[in-house]
């Protein structure tokens, strides 16, 4: 007797509650408040109000179209491709500029070489625009009341009062802003080394932009990227599941029962994604 | 918000996890009247569990799909009382579930049952090595329940959670395989064990060339169709590798949602309530008495559900943080170590080691169950602590439940690389030709390490938050690095190319940033004394006795094996005097004060 109420079953519904507060006992009909997204309207308001907190008015307006995470709306409505390709121009969330930067950023942080590609054939920029426009993006999965103290010991974790959104719009900025002051270039301009040593020095926490340690800018770029690289290209990264391709990881085969005691004998099968996608190579 | 109450009831039971689950289903079958209330979401199997689409490690074990949003509730942590504590904004260290089914939906499945020295540490070790090898400010303590007493609510606990693994002994009867150092049993476990996947198989071999005893961990993963006592079906484990921080979409991993909910859903007399955080326990004027709690909805409204017996089953540090908001039993002095509440909280002491093998051979990371191999040969007191001076121990295992790529690629190899070409061939290599073993550790409690109430943050319903206290101490970082120093004769016993033996540093605070274990124990414990205990032996408020507390709060200290077995077996044995001596008596407490 598996938990699937909403199947026909002669006994069912077998608890129904006795007055109207009750939630309804089928996982097949939610209820309104587990939706897990706010209205169009409101949700685009409080993202406009965020970003324009920030000084980055214009890059708001590019932002009204988008109004449901693309990532609950693939998994809700499969793709019959990838969604990648279309995405690939039109960044959603960031400027032109700040795009450019991060899409550099990233592929020196994932770079093509001998292993396979780099963060921006495997579309990592785009997952994280696509990112921003989530609950995780807004802050909505974090703590954000205050009062908040940033100078709390390091162990004991996240105190700044930005959003992940907040942080890429501060760090972007002011990434910009300091090659700009040092190398009297933008960053995306630069040779691979000198983008190697902004990046070095970003990771030792050379300077800090407004409230935010260069550190913490760079550790939310690197955690990002990786996801990017190997999360289910539903998300709009690991394009053609190159990155499960370097990694030998299957995806979501979720079936071993064949192979769980082939000890030692290479697991000869390609990843399939969720969408059904396979690749045969590697 | 409006405020409103509704008819009595019989029964509230806050949580709907395993011990929630337990308890409501026991409370049924004695013909009470049941209101379960969850602060989360409706959740299913059918839903959360669906394939391919749940099979989504970003959805899963990143954004934290079926866990608590820390922007609802958190708390504040800090390693000593003169620091100010500061909110757990990320969830990270721990990760307490939300929503049906609790933690028990995206656990792993590990399923012990206690070593019987254990739940009687503070005798045992008194006996064995006198009062003076307790340190000074370390509260040890008994539980006031031995494993004979339990044994029988184990055995129940398997039986409903089709627990997969293998004897040592039956009734004394040894059956030639299993855990030298496990207690006897009433009966087999129910499942033969989980095959071993490769890097358990090379850990067994390893192990017994060491001079160990490696067993089969035992693990609610069927490793066969299984029908439980309450007809629930579960499926057979296909080594998915998608069990901890996921709904099982193969209904072969235990879960209140598979294993409980829909027989309990067959009882007229149960109503399950989600998306209702309860606010408090409601006590009448003498303060000895719940009369029922109120909870908030969804729409904010203040719902007051009166009853005549509450079952606080939330996650551990959620029961102990409902007791200090509704004034049930004294809250925690560390200055003068006295109260209750709040006391003996501690944490479980896990250090992971990484084994590279030559490039030649695939570990198969992705391949995983909850099933594994261990040894206990320094777990517990089955070694000899005289020399030693530490108490406690850790077994040390390759519980494989499925590495996934982004999980691997940001493992962290001390002194390499982080980013760049360099970084991403280590990462392809460790994932591909690299294992985990694990020592989970017992943890003690100490006086100076507890939970109170936060006096400036405050939860999303307007509540002080819980504040935890916590630093690893001496005694604990000594156990860890003394187990870990007898890894390295199974690691030179692998084959093994290479090793990073994780191990506590001495000085190091706790610290939030790094997943630890979500197996946080104590804080309104069990016990013989209420000047040591907030419960009885039977889980029953010393205070106000028609509310019970059940969970991993319970645990006087951590112990080296993961808690749901024992949280299980101590909710049926509560329950178990419940419908035997509580109902049939006056209300009152089950052990005279």
């Amino acid at each position: 007797m598996p938990d699937t109420p909403h199947r026909p079953h002669p006994a069912a519904p077998l608890t129904e509650q006795p007055h109207s507060l009750a939630a309804p006992l089928t996982p097949a009909a939610p209820h309104p408040a587990e939706a897990g997204h706010a209205p169009a309207a409101t949700h685009t308001a409080t993202r406009r109000h965020v970003v324009q907190g920030l000084g980055t008015g214009a890059a708001a307006l590019a932002l009204g179209s988008v109004a449901t995470a693309p990532a609950a709306q693939a998994a809700t409505n499969p793709p019959a491709h990838p969604a990648s390709p279309t995405q690939t121009d039109t960044p959603r969330f960031f400027s032109p500029a700040e795009f450019a930067l991060l899409s550099a950023a990233c592929e020196r942080i994932f770079p093509a070489d001998a292993q396979g590609p780099g963060a921006i054939a495997l579309g990592v920029p785009h997952f994280i625009d696509g990112q921003m426009d989530t609950p995780w993006g807004r802050g909505e999965l974090w703590y954000m009341q205050g009062p908040h103290r940033p100078d709390a010991p390091a162990n004991l974790g996240y105190q700044l009062p930005y959003s992940p959104q907040q942080i890429y719009k501060v760090g972007l900025a002011g990434v910009i802003a300091w090659v700009q002051q040092t190398h009297q270039a933008a960053f995306e301009t630069l040779a691979p080394e000198v983008q190697d040593s902004i990046l070095t020095a970003l990771e030792q926490n050379a300077t800090q932009f407004d409230a935010l340690p260069a550190a913490t800018f760079f550790e939310q770029l690197r955690s990002d990227t990786i996801e990017g690289a190997f999360a289910d290209p539903l998300h709009g990264g690991n394009r053609h599941m190159a990155g499960w391709l370097m990694m030998g990881f299957p995806g979501a085969r979720g079936d071993y029962m064949d192979w769980v005691d082939r000890y030692d004998t290479p697991y000869p099968y390609g990843p399939v994604s969720i969408a059904g996608e396979t690749a045969d190579h590697g | 918000m409006a405020e409103k109450t509704l008819p009595p009831v019989d029964v509230v039971v806050v949580g709907s996890g395993w011990a929630g689950s337990i308890m409501a289903k026991e409370m049924c079958e004695a013909g009470l009247s049941v209101v379960m209330l969850e602060r989360g979401k409706r959740r299913s199997t059918a839903r959360d569990g669906a394939y391919p689409s749940s099979l989504d490690e970003l959805e899963g074990a990143v954004r934290y799909k079926l866990f608590q949003n820390p922007a609802q509730t958190t708390v504040t942590v800090r390693n000593r009382s003169d620091q100010e504590a500061v909110p757990y904004r990320r969830l990270a260290a721990f990760l307490p579930g939300a929503g049906v089914g609790g933690a028990g939906l995206h656990w792993t499945g590990v399923h012990f049952r206690a070593p019987p020295q254990d739940l009687r540490l503070r005798s045992h070790i008194i006996e064995r090595y006198g009062r003076k090898f307790i340190p000074e400010g370390m509260n040890l303590q008994d539980y006031g329940v031995t494993y004979t007493e339990l044994e029988p609510f184990f055995d129940k606990a398997e039986k409903v959670f089709g627990t997969s693994g293998e004897a040592y002994t039956v009734n004394g009867k040894p059956t030639g395989k299993g855990n030298v150092f496990a207690p006897d049993r009433s009966d087999d476990f129910p499942l033969p064990p989980l095959k071993d996947v490769y890097t358990a198989h090379l850990f067994r071999h390893a192990a017994t060339e060491a001079g160990y005893h490696p067993y089969a961990m035992p693990a609610a993963n069927a490793s066969q169709p299984y029908t439980n006592p309450y007809g629930a079906q579960m499926g057979p484990c296909n080594f998915c590798g998608y069990c901890s921080d996921y709904a099982c979409y193969m209904y072969a991993k235990a879960s209140p949602n598979v294993n409980i909910m829909p027989a309990l859903r067959r009882h007229e007399t149960f109503t399950l309530r989600s998306n209702a955080h309860v606010l408090k326990v409601l006590l009448d004027s003498t303060g000895k008495k719940a009369t029922g709690v109120v909870y908030q909805d969804a729409e904010g409204n203040h719902i007051t559900q009166p009853a005549g017996l509450v079952i606080l089953a939330a996650f551990q540090f959620h029961n102990v943080h409902l007791m200090l908001l509704s004034g049930i039993g004294k809250a925690y002095d560390p200055a003068s170590n006295t109260g209750t509440v709040g006391r003996n909280f501690t944490y479980q002491n896990i250090t992971n080691s990484t084994v590279w093998m030559p490039p030649t051979r695939n570990t198969d990371q992705f391949i995983g169950s909850a099933g594994g191999v261990a040894i206990d040969d320094f777990n517990s007191d089955n070694f000899d602590h005289g020399p030693l001076g530490f108490i406690g121990g850790s077994p040390l295992w390759v519980n494989q439940a499925g590495v996934k790529p982004i999980a691997g690629a940001k493992a962290a190899t001390p002194g390499a690389p982080r980013w760049g070409s360099a970084w991403k061939k280590a990462a392809i290599d460790t994932y591909r030709h690299s294992f985990t073993i694990n020592a989970q550790g017992s943890n003690m409690a100490y006086r100076d390490v507890y939970l109170d109430l936060d006096p400036t943050w405050r939860t999303s319903y307007g509540q002080p938050m819980l504040r935890m206290t916590f630093d690893w101490k001496d005694n604990d970082i000594r156990m860890n690095r003394y187990v870990i120093s007898q890894l390295a004769n199974v690691v030179k016993a692998l084959g093994a190319q290479d090793a990073h033996y994780g191990m506590r540093e001495p000085g190091k605070p706790f610290d939030v940033r790094d997943y630890q274990t979500t197996h946080l124990c104590g804080g309104a414990v069990m016990g013989d004394d209420p000047k040591t205990s907030a419960l009885n032996r039977y889980l029953q408020s010393w205070d106000v006795p028609n509310v019970f507390v059940v969970g991993a709060n319970a645990f006087p200290q951590g112990m080296g094996y993961n808690p749901t077995g024992l949280v299980a077996a101590l909710a049926y044995w509560s329950a178990h005097h419940i419908r035997t001596q509580w109902l049939k008596g006056n209300g009152g407490p089950l052990v005279a004060l």
